[in-house]
């Protein structure tokens, strides 16, 4: 008995070692890139600012008083998220491409943890992200409901980006090529962001297509989002973590799957 | 230990139709520095990517320092470094940071790891680059950097996929002393691909001439060489008769090895060569026979490769050449 305990507690040390060392590399990688991650603030902001302000010029306001560009900040911050989280999954495909991939698959580390540990660091990043559009939302006025909601916001980006970088790391897995990278971009992204409400809300939506929006998984996401910065949501709270959790359950553990599989 | 380091039984791996590996059987002693010689294609690559775990056996089997490639593949890793034959490095990373993650995954402790750091930067006399981007490296210390690498958690047995692709002389002369050094010295077994005769005449103790996925031939570099006849001592006079004269005269004074004549040229085929040109030109101006030049050639890995494959490896060497070069290039985007 002694020695399967200590057996198992050497095999979490070494899981855990591995996960780390994962992080580590790609914390690293990040604070090489920060003119990159700045850039890629950009996009979110153009839209933020552009969107926010034409909207608020285009339609009557139907949010209780609040501001369009404080309803359309959730979901640009989930959209970050998004974009930020797939791309960290999906740059599996570069280390393949780049070898470093042989590297981590030729080291005597369990394959599944070498998927969790860059995972965390893909979402690090991404949080790291959110939280600054986040942050600049709120220092262009943006009225967020509390402190406490904006701190309870960046751990609903961590389950979102749990969830889509966990999928980016299952679809990265068995794509041999980038070619195949715009291919999961274009196909994944745009549909997930548009059909999330990020941009609408869902109450008024004609059936086929809020059928469509409860099938997305970032839809619980953007409402949770919502809830914590705004203090309202459609979907009842509980539920979007409940959906959250489980995606991101799902994915990360076929994530870890794929990758055992995965050839260098 | 007595058991090899390596040893395969029936290996075999098959890709769609084509065998890649057929039915190899080596032994590579502890301690050894084993080269596996073969012209691109030959299955060379596979065979190395079997023993290191990357891919898997169809057929057969194969121990890495007492353990099972398939039945064992952590206890294999564990006691192996691999270099293999593109980049693998992070080159957004230093090369320092490349080896301390290298350190991590394989479970050094932190003291550990900074030692292993400093010694194998030694080694391959990166010091001063340690802190820059591996990015700005040039070929030659990526590859070096490579190598370090494969050296950080002491492995047993090194795999050395052809360790001096693309590279120019002065580096894979630089990087061959580093190899000749780690075997010696820290007596690590060394099993190194590559279709550069010279580097698997001057570097290894045996080597395996592969093709076709089959060894052809295993011995000693100079045991293969040997295995042709020896030397050759090529002796031009002026005329078609007064070779055929001489060729008489030689073989009437009962001198070695065999003879043969074309035109104004006879060839000897003889093991010492050097050693018996001082006769053959004494029985020529004995005669009177006014020699116009001599020549030796010593058998090479070439000749070996040619005689048991029917074909010259370098045929296929450098359109082969060209294109990695290509690609080691045109991922410097």
């Amino acid at each position: 008995m002694a020695k399967h305990a200590s057996v198992f507690s050497e095999n979490i040390v070494i899981a855990l070692n591995t996960v780390y060392t994962m992080w580590l590399r790609e914390m690293l990688r990040f604070k090489r890139s920060k003119s990159r991650i700045i850039g890629s603030l950009a996009t979110p902001l153009f839209f933020l600012v552009i969107l926010g302000t034409a909207f608020n010029s285009s339609f009557e306001m139907r949010n209780g008083g609040q501001t369009n560009i404080g309803f359309l900040a959730p979901g640009i911050i989930g959209m970050t998220i998004l974009f930020s989280s797939l791309i960290g999954g999906v740059s599996i495909i570069w280390d393949r491409e780049f070898g470093f991939l042989k590297e981590i698959l030729i080291a005597p580390v369990p394959r599944f943890f070498v998927a969790l540990g860059k995972a965390l660091g893909g979402v690090t990043t991404a949080m790291i992200q959110g939280t600054l559009i986040m942050l600049i939302a709120f220092v262009i006025g943006v009225e967020f409901q509390s402190y406490l909601g904006m701190a309870a916001s960046v751990g609903v980006m961590l389950l979102i980006g749990l969830g889509f970088i966990g999928l980016g790391i299952a679809l990265a897995s068995q794509t041999e090529s980038h070619e195949g990278f715009q291919m999961i971009m274009t196909f994944i992204t745009m549909p997930v962001l548009l059909l999330s409400g990020a941009f609408f809300r869902i109450g008024d939506l004609p059936s086929w297509l809020k059928t469509l929006v409860y099938l997305d998984p970032l839809t619980y996401g953007i409402m949770a989002l919502r809830y914590t910065l705004m203090g309202e949501t459609e979907i009842p709270i509980h539920i979007c973590i409940a959906v959250l959790f489980l995606f991101a359950a799902a994915t990360i553990g076929l994530g870890g799957y794929m990758f055992q599989k995965a050839k260098a | 230990m007595n058991t090899p380091a390596i040893e395969t039984f029936n290996l075999t791996r098959r890709f769609d139709d084509i065998v890649a590996v057929d039915n190899i059987n080596i032994q590579v002693n502890n301690g050894e520095l084993f080269g596996l010689l073969g012209p691109n294609g030959a299955g060379k690559t596979t065979l190395i990517n079997m023993l290191s775990t990357m891919v898997t056996p169809n057929n057969g089997s194969a121990k890495v320092w007492g353990a099972d490639i398939t039945k064992q593949p952590s206890e294999v890793r564990k006691n192996i470094g691999m270099v293999f034959q593109g980049t693998t490095l992070d080159d957004r990373l230093t090369g320092k940071e490349n080896l301390d993650l290298h350190g991590r995954l394989y479970g050094l402790p932190k003291q550990l790891r900074k030692q292993r750091i400093a010694d194998v930067l030694e080694l391959v006399e990166l010091n001063d680059k340690a802190d820059v981007i591996v990015k700005t490296y040039s070929g030659g210390m990526m590859r070096r950097l490579e190598i370090a690498r494969g050296l950080m958690h002491h492995p047993k047995v090194l795999f050395l996929d052809e360790p001096t692709l693309g590279l120019d002389p002065q580096t894979r002369n630089h990087i061959w002393d580093y190899i000749r050094q780690l075997n010696k010295e820290k007596n690590v077994t060394i099993l190194l691909t590559t279709h550069y005769m010279e580097e698997a005449d001057h570097l290894c103790n045996r080597i395996a001439i592969i093709d076709f996925g089959q060894v052809k031939a295993l011995d000693t570099p100079e045991n293969l060489k040997n295995a042709l006849g020896g030397d050759v001592i090529i002796l031009t006079v002026e005329t078609g008769e007064l070779a055929s004269r001489l060729l008489d005269l030689y073989n009437k004074n009962g001198s070695a090895g065999s003879v043969q004549q074309k035109d104004g040229s006879i060839f000897i085929t003889i093991k010492d060569g050097a050693g018996q040109i001082p006769h053959v030109l004494k029985v020529a101006s004995d005669a009177g026979i006014n020699v116009l030049s001599v020549d030796l050639h010593r058998p090479t890995l070439d000749d070996v490769f040619l005689s048991y494959t029917g074909r010259a490896i370098r045929e296929e060497e450098t359109s082969s050449v060209d294109r990695i070069t290509y690609n080691l290039q045109s991922r410097r985007r």
